[in-house]
């Protein structure tokens, strides 16, 4: 794996290895000092060109825990309002001399296009409408830990579908794992053409209710009511949220997700957030494991074999091994003791980077 | 007297089995001679090879920017008539959405006295509404005793169905002091309906999750403008048809009888929305790329004459502009130096109907069948391309005279290369260099 700019492009296999991997560094994060030289010596660049505090938290916490250092480009400071486009920009940072870059960008296909102007891996953490695969995997890593799977399960996502990157990334990940999914929401709401997608479309949420195994709400931007595509917040909580009493109808094991933010009482009732069956901050939780294991793909030994031992060393190297084996024989514990040592002094260092960077 | 002899190539409208010889007399600009089987006999100046070639009227583009005054960077009057020429074209008319807006005699003056050593003819058309706003009238009188033959917002539509209407309809009421007509000529898209969209809407703008532009946007206007074109029996020339619904409503429109011309370019006759998948910004165009379904229908429209004429809407931008992301970055490709070669290569069409579509036809709906489109005969003005049909070439932005370089055909390798232009009697392009 190069980059990850859509869960289109990812095969069974790849999902399964990520999958994996992150279990291995799920018990990392359980440790005293929840930290693996990994990535030690490699430069992550956040490039947020959208702001959104929670999956930039979530790579930055993740790339740190790598070890990576990690150099955050706000597009408060940057240049992209001065009319730079967006070639220079990746340029300059580029020219850093970095390893991967993570992009968040409101345009749909800027990471795309941005892979096409750096060496870098280019990691997507979100564009647009269009893509957002590591809250898809993070979804999938949540449902796999509660249900074990998706082959043959049941899955509605309901809202707003056509505005939706989580939609389209999740449309993308879940059929190919073998759900089975429906799309839910007014028409106004869906994509143009959705006849060549592998989903079957509902406008009524309370024909679903009852049979899915989960039950993915989006968010509903209250701005689409200025554009006429639903006329009432009032509306829509009738006809579509996941009211207490639709989540009555919910069978006892289906699982409630959203991935955030949510809007308490438009998509989902206050109260059904705090319903057993809701996995919202097991999915928040998930992210961590899931972007280390895709920054390690990205950016691990694959990648850079032919220099990574002249560069970090023996017991790195072990780290890496391990890391890179995670086979579902492998148990539980497949980073060592010694590898956690090592990164204490990886961690300082790290530190005093970012600070300079930033 | 001197004399260009153009030499071995076979004539269109002479005799499509013989080679011709023909003379062009460098003052006056006029066809001298046409020498079937002939050859010069000696007194010719310059000799141009033909050989292999067929002998065609220049090219007449309905639609080019030229993005001056305003954009010098992405294109100027000289560049743009320089890719022109390069293309085969001798004349072309250039778009109004300059900065200023080509809606005074001022900006219409200054177009005009620099297009009068460019290498092509450059027809300034104009506004229809003051700064293309589609709210009050430019000064259509004025401008049409300027020379100004065609009037358009493009770029956009007028919205108003009333204002659209009025200007027909005080358009109508203008002579041109030659006798040639007037002409509105409109982008048609229903702006409320394409907002905010970016490429066409369908089953790729849905996977690419890129807000889209349905076809209707582009055919409820080219629907009302043939319900005004009815109303009021003025002429309105729709521009870059993209859509089966857009060919099919002017096929019938044309056998009703109503006053409408159509052009179509070579984007929308070769490319479809699947280019988009690049998240590329130079497949960005408006109209927008559309599918499969939609270039067979241009095609046919082509083909049976329901589309009257090949146009370019040639649109440099330049290369940061166009490295933005997908939906902040400007519309618009570059068309001058390929078009000819793309009608030759992708569609199926003899030569007499690439000549109407590339000379006559355009050459009248601007007004400039005077000079320009044919026929090739003695004492006509020598406006004429040289272009060997066989001639396999590959695209490359990097190596046209414009000073921008976004072709959506690069790469791609094409039949027909312009070996020489004669403009007004002048061989501005001569073995497929341009000489100034």
């Amino acid at each position: 794996m190069k980059q990850l700019i859509s869960t289109a492009d990812l095969t069974v296999a790849d999902v399964d290895d990520l999958m994996r991997l992150a279990d291995s560094f799920a018990e990392v994060q359980t440790r005293d000092v929840p930290k693996v030289p990994a990535l030690r010596g490699r430069t992550v660049v956040l490039a947020f060109f959208e702001d959104s505090t929670r999956t930039r938290t979530s790579f930055d916490l993740a790339a740190r825990r790598l070890s990576a250092d990690v150099l955050n480009f706000s597009v408060a400071s940057s240049a992209t309002k001065k009319g730079e486009s967006l070639r220079d920009t990746v340029e300059t940072i580029n020219a850093m001399g970095i390893d991967a870059v993570v992009v968040r960008h409101r345009s749909s296909g800027a990471p795309v296009q941005i892979s096409r102007w750096t060496d870098a891996a280019v990691i997507n953490a979100g564009d647009g409408w269009h893509q957002h695969p590591t809250q898809a995997l993070l979804d999938y890593y949540t449902i796999r830990q509660r249900i074990g799977g998706l082959d043959g399960a049941k899955v509605a996502i309901c809202g707003d579908i056509n505005h939706s990157r989580v939609a389209r990334s999740n449309v993308d990940l879940f059929t190919k794992l073998g759900a089975e999914v429906t799309l839910v929401g007014p028409k106004t709401l869906m994509p143009p053409q959705t006849s060549d997608w592998p989903v079957t479309v509902s406008h009524s949420i309370d024909d679903v209710v009852a049979e899915v195994d989960v039950m993915y709400l989006l968010r509903i931007q209250t701005e689409r009511l200025s554009s006429g595509l639903f006329p009432t917040v009032r509306e829509y909580r009738s006809r579509w949220g996941l009211t207490l009493q639709r989540a009555s109808a919910l069978r006892p094991e289906a699982l409630i997700m959203h991935p955030g933010p949510m809007n308490r009482g438009v998509e989902i009732d206050a109260e059904v957030v705090d319903d057993s069956r809701c996995v919202v901050l097991n999915q928040v939780a998930a992210g961590i494991p899931i972007r280390m294991a895709v920054l390690y793909q990205v950016l691990g030994p694959g990648r850079f074999e032919d220099t990574a031992g002249d560069q970090v060393g023996v017991s790195t190297d072990a780290v890496v091994e391990q890391g890179g084996q995670a086979e579902p024989t492998n148990g539980a514990k497949p980073l060592s003791v010694d590898a956690t040592e090592v990164n204490l002094e990886a961690d300082s260092q790290s530190a005093i980077k970012e600070a300079s960077c930033q | 007297m001197p004399v260009v002899a153009i030499v071995g190539g076979t004539v269109h409208g002479v005799d499509s089995d013989r080679e011709a010889t023909v003379l062009v007399d460098d003052d006056t600009g006029l066809i001298n001679d046409i020498i079937p089987g002939g050859a010069p006999d000696g007194a010719a100046e310059q000799v141009l090879d033909a050989s292999g070639c067929v002998v065609v009227p220049g090219f007449v583009d309905l639609h080019s920017h030229l993005r001056q005054p305003g954009n010098e960077a992405a294109e100027t009057i000289e560049s743009g008539s320089r890719t022109a020429a390069l293309g085969g074209y001798t004349a072309l008319v250039a778009m109004p959405n300059t900065d200023p807006c080509m809606d005074s005699a001022a900006v219409i003056n200054e177009v005009m006295a620099l297009g009068r050593t460019a290498l092509c003819e450059i027809k300034p058309s104009a506004a229809i509404t003051i700064g293309r706003e589609g709210e009050t009238l430019a000064p259509m009188a004025e401008l049409v005793d300027l020379g100004v033959r065609m009037f358009t917002d493009d770029g956009t539509g007028v919205q108003d169905d009333q204002l659209m209407r009025r200007a027909l309809e005080y358009a109508s009421s203008l002579a041109a002091d030659d006798g040639t007509q007037i002409v509105l000529s409109q982008h048609c898209e229903v702006n409320a309906l394409s907002h905010p969209g970016v490429m066409h809407e369908g089953a790729w703008s849905a996977k690419l999750g890129l807000a889209g532009q349905p076809s209707e946007a582009e055919e409820l206007m080219v629907m009302r403008d043939i319900a005004l074109s009815r109303l009021t029996g003025m002429n309105v020339h729709m521009q870059h048809l993209s859509t089966a619904g857009s060919v099919d409503m002017v096929r019938r429109a044309k056998e009703a009888g109503i006053p409408v011309t159509a052009e179509a370019t070579p984007h929308h006759f070769c490319l479809t929305d699947a280019a988009c998948a690049s998240y590329d910004p130079v497949f960005k165009v408006h109209p927008p790329l559309r599918t499969d379904a939609d270039v067979v229908a241009i095609r046919q429209g082509l083909a049976d004459g329901t589309i009257d004429a090949v146009a370019t809407d040639h649109a440099p931008h330049t290369p940061d502009s166009k490295e933005l992301p997908f939906d902040q970055a400007p519309p618009g490709m570059l068309g001058l130096e390929t078009a000819f070669a793309l009608a030759v290569t992708e569609l199926d069409l003899s030569l007499d109907r690439l000549v109407e579509l590339f000379c006559s036809a355009p050459a009248r709906i601007a007004g400039l069948d005077a000079r320009h489109g044919g026929p090739l005969r003695v004492g006509r003005p020598a406006n004429l391309a040289v272009v060997d049909l066989e001639h396999r070439w590959t695209v490359s932005g990097s190596e046209m005279a414009s000073l921008s370089t976004n072709t959506p055909f690069e790469g791609r390798t094409v039949s027909g290369k312009v070996r020489h232009t004669i403009f007004n009697g002048e061989p501005v392009v001569v073995n497929s260099k341009a000489v100034r």
